[in-house]
């Protein structure tokens, strides 16, 4: 330890300048589970080949996601003081000639490039032939906080994040605002929960600071359990430190003395690279004793869980934590008063903490100039399902939904018509094509019968039935159910019986007041969020398709037929 | 103490983060067997000072934990919804027809288990599936198949 923060500073520099403009190339491959599932580790593997087979030095680093998800494998080349290149879609018979004619003879394949992005401070003449990658559909919306080093920096490396400005929040909080000045900051960006119920953070953390105990608790939820989202574990990947830093300030400002970072099992690259972080941070000082000399004293360790959606709901989480079955907690007592073993706590989203060195850096003005209304800084969108351009992008709050469709994701694939959206995990809702023309904001979607949720925006084409997704929301909210509260555990085996039915095009005309009849009592009498949403997805379903219900039930027919083929559930669930 | 003992002590001894708990041992022996044993629900029993009963409990709700030894390889395949909406019953079906099963679960000669999974985590690149915990997206049923059986025909990867 013992470096000041502006020796660390000074040595993160000099490290930063040796990559850009040092006497090598910088070779970056994105590396995230995106970059793993699309072939970037062979990729990687044939880089190092080609390398060492034509004799040519280079920096290789294994970057996170720079949102382009549907170019992966994508790498990029920096020349010695030059701009980036980057080829998408890379494979790995492609890599030799990259190396031989861009790395090492400093000519890009313009052919297979898909953009450059313009080296800091480089005064290299721009890329000939090559397209500014700013300007690309899936960019140009972007105003990028949270995911502002996501691709750029290798996430296994700290001092490539204090290059690019990291710490630097916490040094100024522990150094010149006070505990409470720091929430303060976080009261004035308006900033609200990304996890999903969108609440206010500083009130949030008003209620553990006021709290005198003298072990407190901040919990950061990564069990991102939501199928269509993969922002929390993209920022891990991608940006470790931004969170751990947020994690940080988020102990101080409420005078916690513990922070822990919560993730699902099995997930690797985010569990290493999230783990190697806050080593790093131990080690430089930035956690632990007496950190940068404040007086303030905070750890922070990364927990797991097995594999349970419920587990990221906040009381599930912490009986997890304690290595107990994740099974919600009856509130009062709410967690800032007794929490994590018994513990005042507070806990938030991996966004939602992301955010917080940018506020505190810049101001929580600046954050609440951005966005719309009460809805403000920017939303961290994961785009999957038939789309052209399928990733994550970060766009201010206040756009318009169907802008982010047909524009930044470029709309549907196959030529085919956009049936509906899935928004918000399954616990969220859908949206008829027709009704997507909405801004980005938390109370305009919930209005609409969708939610933000976690920021998942799933497309369907017309060859996607209704019923049959709805099946499949309900089958995972059924799996998923943890069996403590029976209005959750049985209306959700009820529901999927009913809707197996209907699927078998053997539905009666009274399932559908059915259906509304378990929900509303799941809604009324279930212990957490699970039960009280998991209705969501039918009634928005039956809100915008309400004759594709009639077809199955009333014609027993299935309009498109994808109820005639083979279907699959998991075998066991915790019933 | 027989071997297998020995790697659950080691495994349980050998955690280095500072909240030690039932799951967090239960996930070491995990990583470390591929399998909780009955041998393991007793030696997490006695070290956390709990009853089998209450390790079990925890033991078998989360369905990452299996009770029988690993076979040679898993295959995952994804039916989360951006995986379904995209043709994951497909997928599903062409991985079980390759690997000669009808459902999920071990296939009887111990050379293979298929699961489906909730998420994979890659859904930009849906229909996604994993062979021994390494990803594929943009799978069609055809390369689903062939990645089975080039899956097959490596060797197995011990845990
Ligand atoms: C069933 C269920 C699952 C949830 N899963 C997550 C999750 O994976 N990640 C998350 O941040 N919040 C999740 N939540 C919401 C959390 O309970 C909690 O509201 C959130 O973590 C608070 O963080 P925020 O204030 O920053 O949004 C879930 C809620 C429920 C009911
Ligand atoms: S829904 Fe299949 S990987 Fe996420």
């Amino acid at each position: 330890m013992a470096s000041s923060f502006v020796e660390i500073g000074v040595e993160a520099a000099r490290r930063w300048e040796e990559l850009v403009a040092g006497d090598r190339p910088w070779i970056r491959i994105g590396t995230a589970l995106c970059g793993e599932a699309a072939g970037a580790f062979e990729v990687a593997t044939a880089v190092e080949a080609a390398l060492e087979g034509q004799g040519v030095s280079a920096q290789v680093s294994r970057v996170g996601c720079l949102g382009l998800c549907f170019a992966e494998p994508l790498l990029d080349v920096q020349l010695p003081g030059g701009h980036r290149v980057f080829y998408g879609n890379v494979r790995p018979e492609d890599v030799a000639e990259i190396v031989s004619a861009h790395v090492s003879g400093g000519t890009p394949v313009a052919g297979k490039a898909l953009g450059y992005l313009p080296g800091e401070e480089s005064d290299a003449p721009l890329p000939d032939g090559i397209p500014d990658l700013n300007q690309h559909p899936m960019r140009v919306w972007e105003n990028r906080i949270a995911l502002r080093n996501a691709g750029n920096i290798d996430p296994m490396d700290i001092y490539q994040y204090i290059a690019n400005g990291g710490y630097k929040a916490l040094n100024k909080a522990l150094g010149s605002l006070t505990s409470q000045e720091t929430l303060e900051e976080v009261k004035a960006s308006g900033l609200r929960g990304r996890g999903g119920a969108a609440f206010p953070t500083a009130v949030k953390w008003g209620f553990l600071a006021g709290n005198p105990a003298p072990e407190k608790y901040v919990l950061c939820n990564c069990e991102e359990g939501d199928p269509g989202a993969f922002n929390d574990k993209n920022i891990l990947e991608s940006d470790p430190n931004t969170l751990l830093e947020g994690v940080i300030i988020a102990g101080y400002a409420t005078g916690a003395s513990k922070g822990y970072i919560f993730i699902r099992h099995g997930h690797n690259g985010p569990i290493d690279r999230c783990r190697a972080a806050v080593n790093q941070a131990r080690e430089l000082g930035l956690i632990g004793e007496n950190i940068l000399g404040s007086g303030f004293n905070y750890d922070v360790e990364v927990a797991l869980t097995g594999d349970s959606y419920v587990a990221g709901e906040e009381t599930a989480l912490m009986e997890a934590i304690e290595g107990k079955r994740s099974m919600p907690r009856y509130r009062p007592p709410f967690p800032a008063q007794v929490g994590l073993f018994g513990k005042p706590t507070n806990i938030n989203n991996v966004k939602t903490l992301s955010y917080v060195p940018e506020i505190v850096s810049r101001g929580g003005a600046w954050f609440a100039d951005i966005g719309h209304d009460t809805s403000t800084g920017t939303a961290i969108l994961c785009l999957s399902g038939s789309l052209r351009y399928t990733g994550m992008v970060e766009v201010p709050l206040g756009i318009n939904l169907k802008d982010v469709i047909y524009e930044a994701a470029g709309g549907v694939t196959g030529g085919r018509a956009l049936k509906f959206l899935q928004t918000g995990g399954p616990l969220g809702g859908v949206l008829g094509a027709d009704n997507i023309d909405l801004l980005l904001d938390f109370e305009v979607l919930r209005g609409a019968g969708a939610i933000m949720g976690s920021g998942g925006i799933i497309a369907a084409d017309d060859t996607t039935c209704i019923v049959d997704l709805t099946r499949s929301l309900i089958a995972f909210c059924q799996y998923e159910s943890c069996g403590k509260c029976f209005p959750c555990r049985m209306g959700m085996s009820h529901l999927l019986e009913v809707l197996e039915r209907i699927c078998c095009l053997e539905g009666t005309g009274e399932d559908l007041a059915l259906m509304r009849n378990i929900g509303e009592n799941m809604q009324a009498a279930s212990l957490c969020g699970h039960g009280q949403l998991g209705f969501n997805p039918v009634s928005s379903a039956l809100r915008y398709f309400g004759p594709e219900f009639d077809a199955h039930i009333i014609d027993h027919r299935c309009p498109t037929g994808v109820c005639e083929l083979p279907r699959f559930s998991p075998a066991q669930s915790r019933r | 103490m027989s071997g297998l003992q020995q790697r659950i002590h080691d495994a349980v001894h050998g955690q280095t983060q500072a909240t030690v708990t039932v799951l967090s041992s239960l996930l070491a022996v995990e990583d470390e067997l591929g399998y909780i044993s009955k041998e393991a629900l007793e030696f997490v029993a006695e070290f956390s000072n709990s009853t089998v009963n209450d390790v079990w409990a925890v033991a078998s709700f989360y369905p990452n934990f299996r009770f029988e030894p690993p076979t040679e390889h898993t295959v995952e395949v994804c039916w989360g919804a951006s995986c379904h909406l995209v043709g994951a019953m497909g997928i599903f079906k062409s991985v079980l027809e390759a690997s000669g099963m009808g459902s999920e679960g071990d296939r009887p000669d111990g050379r293979l288990t298929v699961k489906l999974n909730t998420c994979l985590g890659a859904c930009s690149q849906a229909p996604v599936m994993a062979m021994d915990h390494h990803l594929a997206g943009r799978v069609t049923p055809e390369s689903a198949a062939k990645n089975v059986t080039d899956l097959l025909e490596t060797e197995s990867h011990g845990v």
